[in-house]
Order: structure tokens, then C-alpha cells, then sequence
């Protein structure tokens, strides 16, 4: 199957005709976070205050890259496991997160709010961590410096590979590509 | 008596971290590139096809194979006849590791307290296990050791009626329900005896051996080959997608146990797996 090409941050219409399984390249901006500094998100949403960085309509990739060498954006950037963030989810999907991106299953709680808000679960491949971060053209810290590899970076990234994991229409391509194969 | 001294473990340990994340061995490649010529499924052949393009641009480029580059776990085999001098062995390592990591463009993964969470700035301390051997060498063997699938590990003390198939439906229950989550298709370890302790440190151990390589010992080889056609109808597949091939290998190592026990651990390692090993 070929890949779909789309450009962030995605329309709803795009996250509409996404289904499990779609081989999809984006390219534009994307937002890494994952365990420390969605803890911290979600405080401040529950706080009331304002995020450092507007994430409304926007994809939150779950990496923590390896440091770039001199003369790279960025290192090693493959995806962490999504389920540690199943916590914090949903609130950000509230507050206007349409994409994430990282590997393995979602919780009922998060593929419910993926339907609820029309957003969409990409999954990476974490061992190609090394493609991936050459797909990554810039890299900047915008929010959290203390957190190190957990900093919020903003990338900017062309042709990313990712498959559609949840959709909005409640596909998951963890159950439907097991189902397949299963003895 | 042989003298090593402190400083060329700290040297030895620093280069094997760096190559250990940019260049997968032999091995593994091997293991992969066996999975990509019987996978089934359309997306897992491409799974794997990238994986080993991944390899290749690690190696190439220098980039590390993952993003996570693991809690470093030395593996120590000591030498009775050796004696090392002008320090104290574990910041010798510690030191090897700080450098590997730092000079190596690296991530720093390891927080100091688990509660409290600050990151040490350079992945030590390192995990170390010591053997006091015969002989007047050290071998280290270094596991870069990814979270994600650690974290999917488990251990059973079943009892001694639940047997053979009581080990067998845990050690595939565990991966069924870890799924895609730890990066499959995956290296298994499995410990079996010993006590609650000895038996993962046997699963973690386990992970040293050459993958795909079957234990010298006949019925454990039978088992492993067992356990590996049970995970591989599991459907899992490459990155979790679908498919035959959820694990690459398993490795079973055994120990004298209780008459009243039968502990069994599980450690999985992802598609990144890391090991290496230097004798010095």
C-alpha cells in the first residue's frame, strides 16, 4: 500500500479519512513530550494556567531523542511506549491535541477520547529510531530545558513515517493485524 | 597474580558502549534478516525491511540504532588471579559509562531516585553483576538494556505441579499481554529455578547469549523451541502489527531450585537489542 502524504497540523478532514493501518508520511511540526513533562501539562491544565507552548490542534510525538552530534538537529528520535501517557491523555485531547504519536496499545479511557474529539494514534517503529531522526530537519526546545531528553522540542520533520493505530471510527490496527495472524 | 588496572576497564567499557548502540552485531542482523525471508504479513516484511535499513544507517551514519540507549548492565566476570589496581572497580565502570554516553552522543536515561525522578546527567550508575571465575582475565559483557520492554518483563513463583505447562502458559501469557508494547519481535529470556532473585537475574543473563544460539543443554533447547512456535502463533508480529514473527529468539537458563518451588522469570529485549562483550 502506498503511503499517504500529510501535512501538519492535520485538518479534520484528514483525520477523518484516516483508517487502522494507513501507511501515512507527515511532514511540518510536531511536539515531543512524554512522561515528565505531561505530568506537568496536565497540572497546569488542571491549574488553569496557561501552556508554554499552544498545543491546540497540534500532534504530540512521545520521544525522548538521544543529543544531536555537532552539525545534526537532533540524534536517535524513535517513539517510547504511548501507554504511559494513557494517564494524562485524554485532558490533552480536551485541551486540543488532534494527534500523538508513539507505540503500543491505548487505554479504553484514550481510544474513547480519540473518537469523542476526532483525533487520531499514530504508531511509530521504535527500532527505526535512527530514520527517524533524519527525517527530523530542525529541532528547538520550547518548554521544560530542565527536563533534558524529556524537554518539549518542537520539530520540524519532513516525510515521518507512521501507521494509524486508533482512528476516530474506533479502528485499531493492534487488534485487527493480531486477529490475522493468530493460531 | 595478573595486574589490570581500574583505568583500562573504564576504557574498555567506554568504547563497547558506543559500539554496542551503533552497530548491531552480527547476530541479531542475522535473526532479522531470517524473520524478514519467512514474515508473512505485508507490513511486518516492512517492519523488519526497516529495521535492518536502520541498522545500516546507525552503522553508516552514526546515529544510535534506538533513542533509548538503555540502563548499561555490566555483566562481570572476574578473574580469582587478578588484581586490579588504582581503583575501586565499580567507579571504574561508572567512569567507562559516563564516558561511553557522554562522548558517544548518548541519552542519559537513569534518574537518581525512583520516587523523585532527577536524571543523574549521564546514565550512571551502571547496573553490575560480579562472578569470581578461575582464571586471570575480566569479561565484560554489557547490556544496553531499553525500558520499554524491561518494563514488560514479569516473574511467577509457581509451584512444582504446575510443571512444564504451567511455565509454558506464563512465559507465552506474558507476551501475549506485553503485545506490541515492547518493540517485538523480541529476544526472550527466560530464567527457570533458582530462588525469586536468582531466576530473573537468569532471564537477564539469558539475553547474553548469541541470539538464536539453542542451550547446550538438549531439554532446555527442546523447551525454547517449544516456547518459540507458542509466541510466534500469538500473531503479534513486527512492530506489533500483525504477523508470524513475534520473537526471534528464546533463551531458557536453568538453576537447582527448591523442593517447593519453581520460579520462572521472564526479561524481554526489543528488536534493538544491544549486547556485547570484551575480555581484557
Amino acid at each position: 500500500m502506498n503511503p499517504t502524504a500529510l501535512k501538519t497540523p492535520l485538518a479534520p478532514a484528514d483525520i477523518e479519512r484516516l483508517h487502522a493501518g494507513d501507511e501515512v508520511l507527515l511532514s511540518g511540526v510536531i511536539y515531543t513530550a512524554r512522561d515528565a513533562a505531561h505530568e506537568r501539562l496536565v497540572r497546569m491544565i488542571a491549574s488553569g494556567d496557561p501552556l508554554p507552548v499552544d498545543l491546540s490542534g497540534e500532534i504530540i510525538y512521545y520521544c525522548g531523542p538521544t543529543p544531536a552530534r555537532p552539525g545534526r538537529p537532533i540524534g536517535s528520535a524513535g517513539p517510547t511506549t504511548a501507554s504511559r501517557m494513557d494517564p494524562y491523555a485524554p485532558a490533552l485531547l480536551e485541551h486540543g491535541v488532534r494527534g500523538m504519536i508513539g507505540k503500543g496499545r491505548r487505554s479504553a479511557a484514550v481510544k474513547d477520547a480519540i473518537r469523542r474529539f476526532g483525533a487520531v494514534y499514530f504508531a511509530a517503529v521504535e527500532g527505526t529510531a535512527a530514520l527517524l531522526g533524519r527525517c527530523v530537519r530542525s529541532a528547538e526546545i520550547v518548554a521544560f530545558p530542565d527536563l533534558g531528553a524529556e524537554a518539549i522540542h518542537r520539530l520540524v520533520v519532513e516525510r515521518f513515517p507512521v501507521v494509524v493505530a486508533n482512528d476516530c471510527h474506533g479502528g485499531d490496527v493492534y487488534d485487527e493485524g493480531r486477529a490475522k495472524f493468530r493460531r | 597474580m595478573r595486574t589490570v588496572p581500574a583505568e583500562a576497564i573504564t576504557a574498555a567499557l567506554r568504547d563497547l558502549c558506543i559500539t554496542i548502540n551503533h552497530r548491531m552485531s552480527a547476530d541479531m542482523l542475522a535473526a532479522l534478516e531470517r524473520a524478514h525471508a519467512a514474515e508473512e504479513s505485508e507490513i511486518g516484511r516492512t517492519v523488519l525491511a526497516r529495521l535492518l535499513e536502520n541498522a545500516r544507517v546507525a552503522r553508516e551514519e552514526w546515529f544510535p540504532i534506538c533513542q533509548d540507549t538503555g540502563t548499561a548492565v555490566v555483566f562481570m566476570d572476574l578473574g580469582q588471579d587478578v588484581h586490579v589496581t588504582g581503583g575501586d572497580i565499580q567507579s571504574a565502570i561508572d567512569e567507562g559509562v559516563r564516558r561511553g554516553y557522554r562522548e558517544g552522543y548518548l541519552r542519559a536515561s537513569v534518574v537518581r531516585a525512583p520516587l523523585d525522578r532527577q536524571n543523574t546527567g549521564d546514565n550512571t550508575p551502571a547496573i553490575v553483576y560480579t562472578r569470581i571465575v578461575p582464571g586471570d582475565r575480566v569479561t565484560l559483557s554489557v547490556l544496553a538494556k531499553g525500558a520499554g520492554c524491561d518494563n514488560m518483563s514479569r516473574l511467577a513463583m509457581l509451584t512444582p505441579a504446575d510443571g512444564r505447562d504451567g511455565v509454558v502458559d506464563f512465559v507465552t501469557r506474558t507476551i501475549a499481554e506485553a503485545g506490541p508494547n515492547p518493540s517485538p519481535p523480541l529476544v526472550v529470556g527466560v530464567g527457570l529455578g533458582g530462588t525469586f532473585e536468582q531466576a530473573a537475574l537468569l532471564a537477564k543473563r539469558a539475553l547474553l547469549r548469541p541470539v538464536g544460539a539453542p542451550s547446550p543443554d538438549p531439554g532446555a533447547a527442546a523447551l525454547e523451541a517449544e516456547l518459540l512456535r507458542h509466541i510466534n502463533d500469538l500473531g503479534i508480529g513486527p512492530g506489533g502489527f500483525g504477523g508470524r514473527i513475534t520473537a526471534l529468539a528464546v533463551h531458557v537458563e536453568q538453576h537447582p531450585t527448591h523442593i517447593a518451588s519453581l520460579p520462572v522469570a521472564v526479561n524481554l529485549d526489543c528488536h534493538s537489542h544491544r549486547a556485547g562483550q570484551v575480555v581484557l
